[in-house]
């Protein structure tokens, strides 16, 4: 946008001794850029330098091979094994290659792809065998003079001793080079296929676990407060009667039915229903300071992330010692993050144990820190886990951040 | 001017800033009582902390210096500047919010699926806020010199050491309450030496300026742009710009976030409006009054200086000297809490999507995280302050038109496009930004290297000068026809995302709980 000609002319013999200060912040712009450009250019063409033509092809291949990792992640999808098999030709050199599963033909790359129906049909003795098959010009029969098609190799990729899938190389002539080439890259496909299989249930595990912890409020804990509520049914029924009812809403929150994810503001509502009724049976020896930062309440966190860590504040801070006990809650914001600390200055223990816990080694004291340490890291990457600091007589600190934005957590 | 008056009232400024800053966690909030629900923000201190954001030096300044040299036309600005709320409001305020985006990025990521649409919002997002940042770093480096007689550059320095400072001391939280009272402090620093001015004006009974300018009668109207061509495109292309730029400013969107839902997040617009538009009230008085007792610049100011030099004239003396250090403050207060905000806002985004992964890698993840958002907020502010030392030619209002210019032709289809059409794809997003982007960025090197803007250059000048007018329309256009043409990048699960977006909390909620 431009200037009143007034001005400039004003700005020109005032502000500063530049003899001709319009044209420089362009340069000045133009020369990083072409900087930023030839340094981008510089590292791109370093990294495409190769001793030899062996290096150069071994590149190659890794770097085939990781594009087709990528896209077989998730399985034999439609959509990932479609990605897949351009990369799997490349690596075999044959005209086309195709994957088929139990069901259909799953995808097809390269040439003559008027074929792509007959792969299931060619893949049946595979699937039911789990043997490599050749096929001749005459099993393929093609009316087409001019089709490449003329030849394949069909392989059954298995996984957990059963042939779930088969791989096709179509082209104009087998070798048994090309055979065992083939052969090693289902096997190759087979692992892929297992370790998909073992990400869904390690998140099968995950949700096991969630679910688990969801049941898991101690029956300790529901017993000790029906006494405590029962306690105060003679001497002050008013109370009680408020006491059964936050018994009820924690109850009903702990097993409700729904997301991964809860906004944080819940979870604190929750927890402050948790710390009446202890506060019922604690009564004074049971002190709890509060700092929660309003920017944060909307932020998600996992359901049932901060209730178990409380409890154990709780049951470390007073249950372990005689007199009063503190227990600090924590809720900052912290730019893109919000930081959240529960603090209590009860016995403490020792950081091996902590440390034994964490690593799912030991369940016996804190069942509740390792599957919430578990559940962060599943969540949001093995950055955002729980970290606690403790010593015995030093009481327990445990803190963890939650992103403001995670892709795929919503409440 | 006597210089101590304001020197000590800018340096209480700064102090009251970055003390605040430093403990305003523990001044604002221990308690030992629980009851969370009582504890959100509420719609009014959101809103006030918004506005004590956007309202920044170039509204406290630069507003009243354009009124001041271009005429009344130039009251079309602040109504932009408001404007923009308005269009947020209807168009992306709610939605936003429930999108659970806390960045723009995050936004973009989290409606098409896509990291490399994330990495260009970034690039893009840090781009405008830097663009917004020079005027920033200008107009408090003018307030100094205008209270100290101090070189605009030892202004600009003492500035940035200001604002590291203050954003390395506690910068990372956004604290609502210190934000919310930086509003009423430069609402009260501009009313009330206007009032008082008003008041001396009326006593002295001068009269209404119905001065002429070299460029026509100040209060004509459709002459605003009479030194510059066609101004009837150039108001329009900047209302365009104003209107549909503000919802891609980086530090807007982030506090929304703190809304608890999208309910609220409307309210909150709404209220914006309204403190804006008050706020919007005082500097063309200002203006007005600067017309009628300074009707000529002396030699050696700048326009953007009047609303500091206009005590003086009118009221020679301590009372001129002491309104003059109440407007010195309330730029320079004006200046820090934008500048701030902007810089955590920018910070974060180079610290998230440029930072953490390198450093970690290089430190083998041993860099505490403090350590490098410190060194990201470094970042974001020498860049800026270094183009400043460039950049000293363009006025505040203008600087800040380009800024907008940017955002309304990069971010506002993105963001719009994403919030009410299905149809959006990654390749018509990515399409639009870099033509939108392109276009934009290249008319304003084009201006701030002096090769249009000026007069003498008919329409391509203006064209240059000022871009929204057609380069929104086209980055629009881009991403609506790239988008048709390859429906194969239409993310998956658009249709749910949309209706997350845009179905109200409770029936979403109720939705999943099934």
């Amino acid at each position: 946008m431009g200037l009143d000609p007034r001005e400039r002319g004003r700005a020109r013999h005032t502000v500063r001794p530049v003899s001709t200060p319009l044209p420089t912040p362009a340069l000045v712009l133009v020369a990083l850029g072409l900087l930023t450009l030839a340094i981008a250019f510089g590292r791109l063409v370093r990294r495409r330098r190769f001793v030899s033509p062996v290096d150069r092809a071994t590149y190659q291949t890794l770097h085939t091979v990781s594009l087709a990792t990528r896209s077989l992640r998730d399985g034999l999808t439609p959509e990932g094994a479609a990605r897949a098999t351009k990369h799997l030709r490349s690596m075999l050199g044959s005209e086309a290659v195709a994957i088929t599963d139990t069901g259909a033909t799953l995808a097809w790359d390269g040439a003559g792809a008027h074929h792509r129906g007959q792969v299931h049909g060619h893949a049946q003795p595979v699937l039911t065998s789990g043997r490599t098959l050749v096929l001749t010009e005459r099993e393929i029969a093609c009316g087409d003079p001019d089709c490449p098609i003329t030849s394949g190799i069909l392989v059954p990729i298995v996984a957990d001793d059963h042939v779930v899938a088969a791989l096709a190389a179509y082209g104009r002539s087998t070798s048994a080079g090309l055979v065992r080439a083939t052969e090693e890259l289902a096997r190759w496909i087979s692992t892929q296929i297992e370790l998909a299989e073992l990400g869904r249930q390690r998140t099968r595990v995950m949700e096991a676990e969630l679910r688990a912890l969801r049941a898991q409020i101690s029956p300790h804990f529901i017993y000790n407060c029906l006494a405590a509520i029962a306690s105060f049914v003679r001497t002050d029924p008013d109370r009680a009667r408020e006491l059964l009812l936050e018994f009820a809403d924690f109850t009903r929150y702990a097993f409700r039915r729904g997301g991964a994810f809860t906004p944080l503001r819940d979870e604190l509502q929750n927890i402050e229903r948790y710390l009446a009724l202890e506060k019922a049976r604690f009564g004074d020896r049971l002190r709890v300071h509060l700092t929660i930062a309003p920017e944060v309440l909307g932020v998600s966190v996992p359901f049932l992330a901060i209730q178990p860590l409380v409890e154990n504040a709780v049951r470390h801070g007073i249950e372990g010692k005689a007199g009063i006990g503190h227990v600090t809650i924590q809720a900052a914001d912290v730019g893109a993050h919000a930081e959240i600390t529960i603090e209590d200055d009860g016995s403490g223990s020792d950081p091996d144990t902590i440390r034994a816990v964490l690593a799912g080694e030991s369940g016996r004291d804190s069942v509740g820190l390792g599957n919430v340490d578990a559940r962060l890291r599943q969540a949001y990457g093995d950055e955002y886990g729980l970290v606690v600091e403790t010593a015995p007589g030093a009481g327990t600190r445990v803190s963890f951040r939650v992103p403001k934005f995670a892709p795929g957590v919503l409440p | 001017m006597s210089s101590s008056w304001g020197l000590l009232a800018i340096t209480l400024v700064c102090v009251v800033t970055v003390g605040v800053g430093a403990l305003g966690l523990r001044l604002s909030r221990t308690t030992s009582d629980f009851y969370v629900a009582g504890r959100t923000v509420t719609a009014g201190w959101n809103a006030s902390a918004i506005s004590g954001e956007y309202l920044s030096a170039a509204s406290f300044l630069g507003v009243a210096g354009i009124v001041y040299s271009l005429g009344t036309d130039m009251l079309w600005l602040p109504v932009g500047y408001t404007l923009g709320y308005l269009v947020l409001l209807v168009l992306v305020a709610a939605p936003l919010r429930r999108s659970g985006a806390y960045t723009i990025p995050d936004f973009a990521e989290a409606r098409l699926q896509s990291r490399q649409i994330r990495s260009v919002a970034s690039l893009l997002v840090i781009g405008i806020g830097w663009l917004y940042l020079l005027p920033q770093f200008q107009g408090a480096g003018l307030a100094l010199q205008t209270v100290t007689g101090a070189h605009p550059a030892v202004g600009n320095l003492v500035v940035a050491v200001v604002v590291l400072a203050s954003v390395a001391a506690g910068g990372m939280r956004s604290i609502t309450l210190v934000q919310a009272m930086q509003y009423w402090i430069k609402l009260v620093a501009i009313a009330v030496p206007v009032f008082v001015l008003l008041w001396i004006w009326l006593r002295q009974g001068q009269p209404l300026p119905a001065i002429s300018s070299p460029n026509g009668p100040f209060t004509g109207p459709g002459v605003g742009y009479a030194a510059r061509e066609h101004p009837v495109y150039a108001t329009y292309s900047t209302l365009l710009a104003l209107c549909f730029g503000t919802m891609g400013l980086p530090h807007v969107l982030v506090r929304f976030y703190t809304n608890p839902d999208g309910r609220a997040a409307r309210r909150t617009t709404a209220i914006v409006i309204g403190l804006i538009g008050l706020f919007y009230l005082f500097p063309p008085i200002i203006a007005m009054l600067a017309r009628t007792y300074l009707p000529a610049l002396p030699p050696g100011t700048r326009a953007d200086s009047i609303v500091l030099m206009l005590p003086g004239a009118m009221v020679p003396g301590t009372l001129g000297d002491l309104l003059s250090a109440i407007l010195a403050a309330g730029a320079f207060a004006a200046f820090l809490s934008t500048a701030s905000g902007l810089t955590v806002s920018v910070a974060g985004v180079i610290d998230q999507d440029l930072f953490s992964g390198r450093l970690n890698r290089r430190s083998g993840g041993d860099l505490p995280r403090t350590h490098s958002f410190r060194l990201a907020s470094a970042v974001a502010i020498l860049v800026p302050y270094a183009a400043s030392w460039f950049w000293a030619n363009v006025t505040l209002a203008d600087t800040v038109g380009m800024a907008f210019a940017v955002a309304a032709s990069t971010l506002s289809p993105v963001l719009v496009l994403g919030v009410w059409w299905r149809r959006l794809s990654v390749t018509g997003a990515m399409a639009g930004l870099a033509v939108g982007g392109a276009l934009a960025i290249g008319a304003t090197v084009a201006t701030v290297a002096g090769w249009a803007g000026s007069t003498g250059r008919g329409w391509a000048g203006t064209l240059l000068a000022q871009p929204a007018a057609w380069t929104m329309p086209i980055a629009f256009a881009t991403t609506v026809i790239v988008s048709l043409a390859t429906p194969a990048s239409v993310p998956k699960n658009a249709a749910r995302i949309l209706v997350r977006l845009h179905a109200p909390e409770e029936v979403a909620g109720r939705h999943t709980d099934a």
